[in-house]
């Protein structure tokens, strides 16, 4: 599995996500630039947290209209994998790759906190290393990760089982509808999140919840598995 | 403000520049003839209390600030210490209090801002963040819009230029009501050998402006953070700084990639007094004059004049000088961030500071003369009087001791600050090992497997106040004893001195008496003073602040695996108590919030017992005996036993031998710990205790879901924890009782 980490020069999760691939992956991802019109062959595209471009406008809605993101759309079309987490599901909602939208948190403020998350749907990749209905723990570390889509978008994300996540029960942090924290596309090939599940990959970060999306995006059998 | 250059130089316009008569005749001599109106601005930013030091120098002076591991102290835009295997950690603490108060977002923000620069311009990336903040009385109309806007300035910053806020305090106090302090520590991890520095070197080369775009903002911005504030202070909002935290999240990264090629000679960020400041200092440090050519400069506003461009406190900008053979790689890099980049002026070899602008020579200064003959104040000061002894019998007991705990333990100053910090990203760059609400932050070393460091701030406002001595030499304390309780060695601080107006012998004396305490502290506890900051005039309408002198420690874990926290103690771990019975309730938080009372003598620190007991929990970590640890601080034993409680979920069962309950529970004598010891290590834990002979007792045991104390405080922590954290949530909220 060859994996890409697309940067924005206001990213700055970008450290931690290859720190996850690497060492979850076992191997350095490549960085393709937001200026970048085609990227490197590769089987995951990974949109890291950030303020891609400080973000004074809706969060990412200078980056979704940056070169790079042709190429990402032309990946998701071809059924590449692609993450999004935290501005970068800001980013795929803004470029239309993932529906319905990001608003300010209901609280007004940022919040970085532990949350625990439902795995709604195990049916997929980046999920299966979950099972159905698991709870996991998972922060989150955001300004606008309020999600809304409306009446019948929502009505369509959830019959398809689009909602890969939502905040288990009372640790909604930013009043999002349905407590959905992470979203599929109808493909099943882009994944969105809010929480940041490349924070808690390690013991010294005091649980390993997070591992197991990486995990199963990555395709690793069980025997690579830590 | 559009001024003539050719602007007569009235007494008035000295004044309004905040020079004396005095100061002015010096610059006339130092100038060879009367100052343009550019010139009197400049003269004024190097010559300010914020540039100059002019009244603390003296005694800062005295600051121990040498150490086999420091590789920089005081001089640079951070220190720097050595933590082994050629990573250095370059640190600093910088006060943004008077641009805060007025407009608390911005001001807060930018403070972030300059102290990140700081550590950034010496070639470090951030790697933790810490802010000490003081508010005035929660009742005091304003306090609440200041908390809101200086939280989410904070986290604004922040949270989008990528660096983990990792500890800091929040107080309350009514002499802060007119002058709030926001104190940002940061600090950056760099190799021994590419750290930059400011000193100049080589005639002719190209001195490069980068950044953002230079507007009228902050013009005089350091004028007005060392003058005091009266009722006009509405009036000026224009010299707070605006922050743009995207901006210097990519001079961060084009600054580390550009010195990565060694194109950069010498590097200075434009903080106070902006190009002047920054220009002055790269020339002088390299016996070298400087010649700018203000048309050059990117501006953002039209019409600027001489002195706006030379005042300006825009934020996110750079001055360099640059090998003139990498010019285009660097352009490059900076193009690419998306930053400006300007060839503004060069070296010279004249030792002067001469600008042009618009084809007029607009300023020619002695360069060297700017700084190095700024004035030297040896102001009258006052020694601060001396409260006698206060013995507990003459302390009131609580009538209720458990009702007497929920209520320190909900007061503003003690409650949870979880409403505040989790604001901050604590998280980003994923080292975080300890978040704040423990001892100190701790965060681990990138690339190394055991390696982590602690950061912790400290001071107690009210001991300094009662006593500059004692009070002084706490801050130190506290701070050293909240990274030994981490299992950390500390390494050295960097202080931020928040004073009253030095013009007055009585905080005059405050300040040369705190900074003696320090100084000792510092000396007995091995942690030199590696940089810093001195704000004065932290008055309004004549009433000064506490005197608060911060401190902020770095301290290193060798292996962060034995590392020590406060609640990770199990059922059945003994407790014990590092140090001796409490007698001490003069000052203290039971005597504030229980008998409503501040008065007294503050508690008396002695250091070489505070070293004594620091290296014992400090071994004790390290092999790994400990399996919780916490430092007693305000509020005594009995809060430092139910912050423990409360953060591992679990009671415990204490029988302490006591003579007067109230001051043992309560009292804040210093140099204690809590140390929590597995079952069948606590024998060889007292074994060793006597055999180091530091004090200790056994104490209780961890369990159950109540903390209990012999048969006066029997509470769960469930109580205890809806009480500390409710405070916080439900003043922001406006829905506090009462």
């Amino acid at each position: 599995m060859k994996t890409t980490i697309i940067q924005f020069p206001g990213s700055n999760r970008d450290r931690d996500m290859i720190a996850a691939i690497t060492k979850i992956g076992g191997h350095a991802p490549f960085m393709a630039w937001h200026t970048d019109t085609s990227l490197p062959d590769s089987d995951l595209l990974i949109i890291p947290g950030g303020f891609s471009h400080g973000d004074y406008l809706r969060a990412g809605a200078i980056a979704a209209r940056a070169p790079v993101m042709d190429a990402v759309r032309k990946a998701a079309k071809k059924g590449i994998r692609i993450l999004g987490v935290c501005n970068g599901f800001q980013t795929l909602t803004e470029s239309g790759l993932l529906p319905g939208a990001l608003m300010r948190n209901a609280g007004l403020t940022f919040v970085c906190k532990e949350v625990r998350l439902e795995i709604t749907n195990a049916d997929n990749p980046f999920t299966s290393k979950y099972a159905q209905g698991e709870i996991i723990r998972c922060p989150v570390a955001h300004h606008d990760g309020n999600y809304f889509a409306d009446a019948k978008t929502l009505k369509r994300v959830e019959g398809n089982g689009q909602v890969a996540f939502r905040y288990a029960e009372g640790t909604n942090p930013n009043g999002s509808i349905n407590d959905i924290a992470g979203i599929f596309n109808e493909a099943g090939n882009v994944l969105g999140m809010m929480p940041h599940p490349e924070n808690l990959i390690e013991p010294a970060h005091g649980g390993t919840d997070g591992r197991r999306l990486f995990e199963g995006a990555l395709n690793m059998l069980e025997s690579e598995m830590a | 403000m559009t001024v003539n250059n050719t602007q007569p130089i009235t007494a008035e316009l000295v004044s309004d520049h905040g020079l004396n008569e005095e100061e002015y005749k010096r610059i006339v001599e130092l100038t060879e003839r009367e100052p343009t109106y550019t010139e009197l601005g400049i003269w004024s930013a190097m010559w300010n209390e914020h540039c100059s030091y002019k009244s603390s120098k003296k005694w800062l002076k005295t600051l121990p600030t040498e150490g086999p591991r420091v590789v920089h102290g005081p001089g640079e835009n951070a220190g720097v210490v050595d933590i082994g295997d050629d990573d250095v950690i370059v640190f600093k603490m910088e006060s943004h209090n008077h641009p805060s108060f007025i407009e608390p977002y911005q001001g807060a923000a930018t403070g972030i801002g300059g102290i990140l620069r700081d550590v950034f311009t010496m070639g470090a990336r951030p790697i933790a963040a810490m802010n000490a903040l003081r508010f005035g009385d929660p009742n005091h109309p304003k306090t609440r819009h200041l908390v809101s806007g200086v939280v989410s300035g904070i986290g604004g910053y922040g949270n989008s230029f990528g660096v983990p806020t990792v500890g800091g305090e929040v107080n309350f106090h009514p002499r802060y009501n007119g002058n709030i302090l926001v104190n940002a520590f940061a600090a950056g991890l760099a190799k021994k050998d590419a750290i930059y520095i400011s000193k100049a070197e080589g005639v002719g080369l190209p001195v490069v402006y980068l950044g953002a775009k230079t507007g009228r903002d902050g013009v005089g911005g350091a004028t007005m953070a060392s003058a005091e504030f009266d009722g006009s202070i509405e009036e000026k909002r224009p010299t707070v700084q605006v922050g743009d935290p995207f901006t210097e999240k990519c001079l961060l990264e084009a600054c580390l990639e550009l010195m990565a090629t060694g194109a950069v000679i010498a590097i200075q960020d434009m903080g106070a007094a902006g190009l002047t400041c920054s220009a002055v200092e790269m020339g002088a440090r390299g016996d070298l004059g400087i010649e700018l050519i203000l048309d050059d400069v990117p501006v953002r506003e039209e019409n600027m004049t001489a002195y706006e461009m030379m005042l300006s406190e825009s934020q996110e900008r750079m001055l360099m000088v640059l090998r003139p053979e990498k010019e285009a790689e660097a352009k490059a890099i900076f193009i690419k961030w998306g930053l400006d980049f300007a060839i503004v002026g060069k070296t010279t070899d004249d030792l002067r500071f001469r600008i042009q602008h618009q084809g007029v020579e607009v300023a020619n200064l002695p360069i060297k003369k700017l700084g190095d003959e700024a004035p030297e104040y040896d102001r009258p000061w006052l020694e601060p009087g001396i409260h006698s002894p206060q013995p507990p019998h003459l302390f009131a007991p609580p009538h209720d001791y458990n009702a007497a705990l929920v209520k320190i333990l909900g007061s503003p100053d003690m409650c949870s600050r979880r409403w505040v910090w989790e604001q901050y990203d604590t998280l980003i760059q994923g080292n975080s090992l300890q978040l704040p609400g423990g001892d100190a932050g701790v965060v681990r070393v990138e690339g190394h497997d055991t390696k982590a460091l602690a950061f912790s701030s400290d001071v107690t406002p009210r001991y300094v106040e009662a006593d500059p001595y004692e009070g002084g030499k706490q801050a130190v304390a506290e701070c050293y004893r909240n990274l030994i309780a981490t299992g950390a060695e500390p390494l050295a601080a960097t202080d931020n001195l928040n004073f009253g107006n030095p013009e007055k012998p009585e905080i005059m004396g405050q300040l040369v008496v705190a900074i003696r305490g320090l100084g000792e502290a510092c000396l007995a506890l091995d942690m030199p003073i590696v940089s810093g900051n001195v704000s004065l005039y932290n008055e309004t309408n004549g009433e000064a602040i506490l005197p608060t002198p911060t401190i902020g420690g770095v301290g290193l874990i060798d292996d962060h695996a034995k590392m020590a926290r406060i609640g990770t103690a199990d059922e059945g771990d003994v407790l014990f108590l590092v140090g001796t019975e409490a007698t001490h309730l003069a000052c203290s938080i039971y005597q504030r919030e229980i008998l409503g009372e501040e008065s007294g003598p503050a508690p008396s620190v002695d250091l070489l017992m505070e070293k004594a007991r620091g290296d014992f929990v400090l071994a004790a970590i390290r092999s790994d005996y400990a399996s919780a640890c916490h430092d007693i601080s305000d509020g005594g034993l009995a809060i430092a036993l139910a912050e423990m409680c409360m953060a591992s979920g679990i009671g415990a069962d204490c029988a302490i031998d006591i003579t007067y309950p109230h001051a043992a529970l309560f009292g804040e004598d210093q140099a204690r710990y809590i140390v929590a010891v597995d079952d069948q290590w606590a024998d060889m834990f007292a074994a060793n205790s006597e055999g180091s002979g530091v004090s200790f007792a056994r104490i209780g045991t961890i369990g159950g879901k109540n903390l209990k104390i012999n048969d006066l405080i029997d509470i769960s922590v469930t109580d205890m924890k809806s009480a500390h954290e409710a405070w916080f949530p439900d003043y922001m909220a406006g829905t506090l009782e009462g």
